[in-house]
């Protein structure tokens, strides 16, 4: 097929699957043969489309026409009156998503800005080819043929990309303390062990791109000197596993892997490790225990992972969002970069959008939008006529922001001015009809499971911390508990031992200087005003 | 050389030294509590936090290294607030049934609560999970004491390369624990009694012999012999305040005398005839091309360590029962005809610093006299509690001699204590009696010191004899892996399972450090200086049992009672 009149593109993403995402292709696939269209159309398996609201989803190009909702009974349908017939099926047409252009330089929707998702539910993930044709390894081939590895550091220090992984630390500086260390072995690692409540855009842009992080390592591997890149891919994520598998098997049969890639003499091989369930392991120091075969526990820094990492040689781990920026960064220079975003903090951020509001889904916005751009024009409002209650930025570690900060520009610095950041890209909005100390609970009971138990006050805290908030949300607290959370909370935050512990009080905090009478009144008169904590029952310790 | 400011004094420090190493010079002792010299520092207790000038967290003293020019605050209301909390949160998980605790009084929790105090405990008592177990007979634990400072899951694994306990669960939850929670025997634990020795707490402690031995001693029907390690006589000093390091010999005969022994005798005695069954054994093996190198054999953890973990490499072993058997083996026979007393009669309590030595007393085969040899064994603060006890202050008694005849050694019996010690007692002696010439240079320094692994080479007749010592399960364990690979070239190597030798096993008095080691090392060489006879074949009390009861050394009988065989264990069964 040389020309195919149209793309029907098919987004396969475990939802979609569920939903009978394999059922509708296979009927496609058959009408399409019935009406001998087979080799006019090219059906198009993609990543997510950033939505999974709207069921099976079945997006037509060049028509801009997207339907959802779909069974393998519509499918003749669709054939029949649109594909031959020319008319849009209406019944099936879904109207609030709005689909980008084909071959996007960059898509600009409602706010949206997509650099990492660029290629996210538009193009064949397991199809090399498609990555390539939409100017993948573009960035590579001109790194590795016209560039030095010290340009192509510069330009990713340049571009004052940021690690999308929490932390915010500045990526061509990491890079750099890499890359100026003498050892017989570098390392790359992408963090793929996304393990945060409500955040899952790791896995959508590893199930919807996973060359775009292929070759983001491998240019990390060039500009540092690394010869040998892992993914640490989170062990649920088997979609994420499976297709970056065959991305690395397909750059490696193109020779975009292996030894002396492209004639540049550059050699570089990736693997991907399958992490085992632990969330400290997306601490970076942990996921390097965890590969090394030890118990995921955060290392002692310094040194840190760029000095003496995997198996103690220099090792850059970055975020698989970092990592899909840089592809971007090395072809379109820094200077490009910059022009999104603000400018303490270039770029885009990809959020997944969740809790109450009318459209969550995956997006993809500049920084420095406001929490009101994204919770108003791009999720739709609060449903229900429900109103806002409070928003926590950055996953369950993340900040509160009331209404009083909707519109706090929402980048790394501005949001630490306020005692939150973007943490791991989970936006989760809350309305009125819920309860902050039940939701507090809910948060410290995940830190709970998830503490590893090396440092006292993590292990110790989160298990006290959740003793004494389930005494808030059962109706048996005292007044002084909310003195001893806050002295917990307050006490972890500067000693604890790693991230985890540090940031674990981060909601705490947040929600206790935002809602302290609500705290105060499940305290003390034993009431939970939005009624959700069951003040009168026994809650298991 | 770094210069650093700690609570606005300035003090030099090496550039890799720590905040704690730097304020120290500053004369500040920053609280701590998982930190421990000879192990890695881990950080896990947040005790020792300190305010780092520009760094917007608290820091670890133990782990954080200096930087020229930083300032340290090691007092402030964050600093005290983080302690008091972390603190708090441990003593809410901890029994603190102190009143019960072997502990009581050397607890360094019970320390630290004493230095910072917490007041009131905001939070109700949870136990942590974990169950105790004492099946091994030797070392014991109680999970629900644990303070998880990790130092026994780090010496088991770094310095003694045996990973029989780690952590187990997760956060709230998480406990030490053997793999899948089996008994202690049944992991490979060789009962070297290091994690005891670093315990803070009560968590881990000796299996106590102290009942037994009281009832004995108060039955007028039996005759109660005691028997004092090497090691011994340079430590017990230190429970009664002693400063470490002071040779308390005499003081210590005096003390167990006082206790109602009725006989107090040397285990040096036995290092001696030790020396005399190993060092012919020795000369055997290299006339006759026997198993080379030549293992020794008085280290009971080294030995459940090489059964468990290199059963392949157990006809390298000396067949010499340890001096502990050898002198119960004696009392019950030698000893008893000599003294006409009906052996049966005996009770043998050994003074040990160590352990592995109340497992290495059970063994089914150590019972060659015709009844168990060793009846009951003491580590060194077990033999202090019973004095303290009794209202016997060891510091303040004239010193006395031990009892013929197994009373009497020579100063290589004395530095087997010390690592290197059975080398260089051997030596001393192979020397002579192949060469037949009189060795000059009594004092052979290259197996001396500290260093993990150690080597030295000897001219005999023409032959250099190549030795190695090492101490620390996991220095032999690279000399092991040297014997497989074939790249050892010994003649004989010295192993002893725990840091430093017997001088800091197990069992002797709490803490170790490599400084206690150090000082307690040189109190045995002083001793050795100090005797009269230096060489084992000069003890004349070793030569009358040899003409009066055994024959010659490696004869039948010596063989009958002195000699032992081992058997292939696996790690988990």
């Amino acid at each position: 097929m040389r020309n195919p009149s149209r793309h029907l593109l098919i987004p396969m993403d475990p939802y979609t699957l569920a939903k009978g995402a394999e059922r509708v292709k296979n009927a496609l696939e058959k009408a399409l043969a019935l009406s001998k269209l087979t080799d006019r159309v090219r059906v198009v398996e993609t990543g997510t489309i950033g939505h999974h609201e709207h069921g099976v989803l079945l997006i037509i190009y060049p028509d801009g026409v997207v339907y959802g909702d779909l069974t393998p009974d519509d499918v003749p349908q669709i054939v029949q009156e649109h594909l031959q017939g020319g008319r849009v099926v209406e019944r099936l047409v879904v109207r609030d998503i709005k689909i980008p252009p084909f071959h996007p330089q960059v898509y600009r929707a409602e706010k949206q800005v997509r650099l990492v998702l660029r290629n996210v539910g538009l193009i064949d993930p397991e199809n090399i080819e498609d990555y390539i044709a939409n100017e993948g390894y573009e960035a590579a081939a001109r790194a590795l043929t016209s560039m030095t590895p010290q340009q192509v550091l510069e330009t990713v220090k340049e571009s004052g990309i940021q690690g999308r992984g929490g932390a915010g630390f500045p990526t061509g500086v990491k890079w750099s303390f890499a890359a100026r260390e003498k050892a017989p072995q570098k390392y790359i690692v992408c963090n793929a062990d996304e393990g945060e409540p409500g955040t899952f855009k790791d896995r959508l842009i590893l199930e919807g791109d996973p060359h775009s992080v292929l070759e983001g390592m491998l240019l990390a591997g060039y500009a540092v000197g690394a010869t040998k890149g892992y993914v640490y891919v989170r062990g649920e994520y088997r979609m994420s596993i499976a297709r970056m598998r065959k991305a690395i098997d397909q750059a490696r049969s193109k020779g975009l892997l292996g030894d002396n890639i492209l004639g540049s003499g550059f050699s570089f091989d990736m693997e991907v490790r399958e992490g085992a369930g632990a969330y400290i392991c997306g601490e970076e120091t942990a996921l390097l225990e965890s590969m090394e075969g030890k118990r995921g526990e955060p290392r002692n820094k310094p040194p840190f992972p760029p000095q003496a990492g995997l198996w103690g040689m220099p090792t850059v781990v970055n975020n698989v969002e970092t990592l899909a920026n840089i592809p971007l960064i090395v072809k379109n220079g820094a200077a490009w970069y910059r022009s999104f975003g603000t400018p303490t903090c270039p770029g885009t951020k990809v959020f997944t959008l969740v809790g109450n509001v009318v459209l969550p889904g995956l997006i993809e916005v500049p920084m420095g939008i406001t929490l009101r751009e994204v919770i108003f024009d791009i999720g739709r409002g609060i449903p229900k006529g429900r109103n806002f209650l409070f928003a926590q930025t950055g996953g369950t570690t993340g900040g509160i922001l009331a209404a009083g900060e909707l519109d706090v520009p929402m980048a790394y610095d501005t949001l630490r001015q306020v005692g939150s950041g973007l943490g791991s890209g989970a936006l989760l909005v809350v309305d009125d009809s819920n309860c902050v100390v039940d939701l507090v609970q809910n948060f410290v009971e995940f830190f709970n499971h998830e503490s590893c138990g090396k440092c006292t006050l993590c292990r110790e805290g989160t298990g006290r911390l959740l003793e004494l908030l389930n005494r808030l949300t059962s109706g048996q607290a005292e007044a002084r508990d909310i003195d001893l959370i806050r002295r917990l909370a307050v006490n972890m935050k500067r000693a604890a031992f790693c991230g985890l512990g540090q940031a674990a009080p981060t909601p705490i905090l947040g929600a206790l200087d935002r809602f302290e009478e609500i705290f105060r009144e499940h305290a003390e008169a034993h009431y939970c005003r939005s009624g959700v904590c069951p003040m009168n029952a026994q809650k298991a310790a | 050389m770094a210069t650093v400011i700690v609570d606005g004094i300035q003090v030099e420090v090496p550039d890799n030294a720590t905040i704690l190493e730097a304020a120290k010079l500053a004369k500040k002792e920053i609280p701590t509590l998982c930190y421990h010299p000879d192990l890695p520092a881990i950080g896990a207790c947040r005790i020792c936090v300190v305010e780092v000038e520009g760094e917007p967290l608290l820091k670890t003293a133990c782990n954080t290294n200096v930087r020229d020019g930083m300032r340290i605050r090691t007092i402030s209301p964050a600093i005290r607030e983080a302690r008091q909390t972390a603190l708090e949160l441990i003593l809410s998980r901890h029994p603190q049934k102190c009143n019960e605790c072997v502990r009581n009084g050397t607890c360094e929790l019970q320390a630290l609560a004493s230095r910072i105090h917490v007041g009131e405990i905001s939070f109700p008592y949870r136990q942590r999970p974990g169950s105790p177990d004492v099946s091994s007979g030797a070392v014991g634990r109680d999970p629900s004491k644990c303070v998880l400072c990790r130092r026994c899951v780090q010496v088991c694994e770094v310095i003694q390369s045996v990973g029989a306990i780690a952590v187990q669960g997760r956060g709230y939850d998480a406990w030490i624990d053997t793999p899948f929670s089996r008994a202690l025997s049944e992991v490979g634990c060789v009962y070297c009694g290091q994690c005891v020795d670093r315990c803070p707490v009560g968590a881990l402690f000796e299996v106590s012999h102290v009942e037994r031995v009281w009832r004995a001693l108060q039955d007028p029907e039996i005759h109660v012999v005691v028997q004092t390690a090497p090691a011994v006589r340079a430590a017990i000093g230190e429970e009664f305040g002693l400063p470490p390091g002071t040779l308390v010999t005499g003081q210590m005969v005096a003390a167990l005398r006082r206790l109602g022994f009725d006989k107090v005798f040397d285990t040096d005695f036995t290092a001696d005839l030790t020396i005399m069954e190993e060092g012919h054994e020795l000369i055997g093996r290299l006339r006759d091309g026997g198993v080379l190198p030549m293992l020794t054999s008085c280290s009971p953890g080294w030995i459940n360590f090489i059964e468990h973990f290199y059963p392949d490499l157990l006809p390298h072993l000396s067949s010499c029962k340890s001096p502990q058997q050898m002198f119960g083996a004696l009392a019950k026979t030698y000893y008893a005809q000599k003294a006409g007393i009906d052996p049966s009669k005996i009770f043998v309590v050994s003074v040990m610093p160590c352990t592995a030595k109340k497992a290495e007393a059970a063994r089914p085969e150590m019972k060659d006299s015709g009844y168990q040899d060793v009846d009951a064994v003491l580590t060194t603060r077990e033999a202090a509690r019973m004095m303290k006890e009794a209202g016997i202050d060891l510091s303040k008694l004239e010193p006395e001699d031990y009892d013929l005849p197994l009373g009497v050694s020579t100063g290589a019996g004395v530095i087997f204590g010390v690592t290197g010690g059975v080398m260089e007692a051997a030596l001393r002696t192979v020397y002579e009696v192949v060469t037949g010439k009189k060795l000059e240079k009594i004092d052979i320094l290259p197996v001396r010191g500290m260093e993990g692994i150690r080597e030295a080479e000897i001219e005999l007749d023409g032959l250099r004899v190549r030795a190695a010592v090492a101490h620390g399960l996991a220095n032999a364990r690279k000399l092991m892996d040297k014997i497989v690979s074939g790249q050892a070239d010994y003649h004989f190597i010295e192993i002893m399972a725990c840091p430093g030798g017997c001088l800091s096993g197990g069992g002797q008095p709490y803490p170790t450090t490599p400084e206690i080691r150090q000082k307690r090392a040189q109190a045995l060489y002083e001793a050795d200086r100090l005797l009269p006879l230096r060489k084992s074949h000069e003890n004349p009390v070793i030569q009358e049992l040899y003409r009066e009861f055994l024959g010659k050394p490696n004869s039948h009988k010596a063989h009958e009672l002195l000699h032992t065989h081992y058997t292939p264990k696996p790690v988990y069964g």
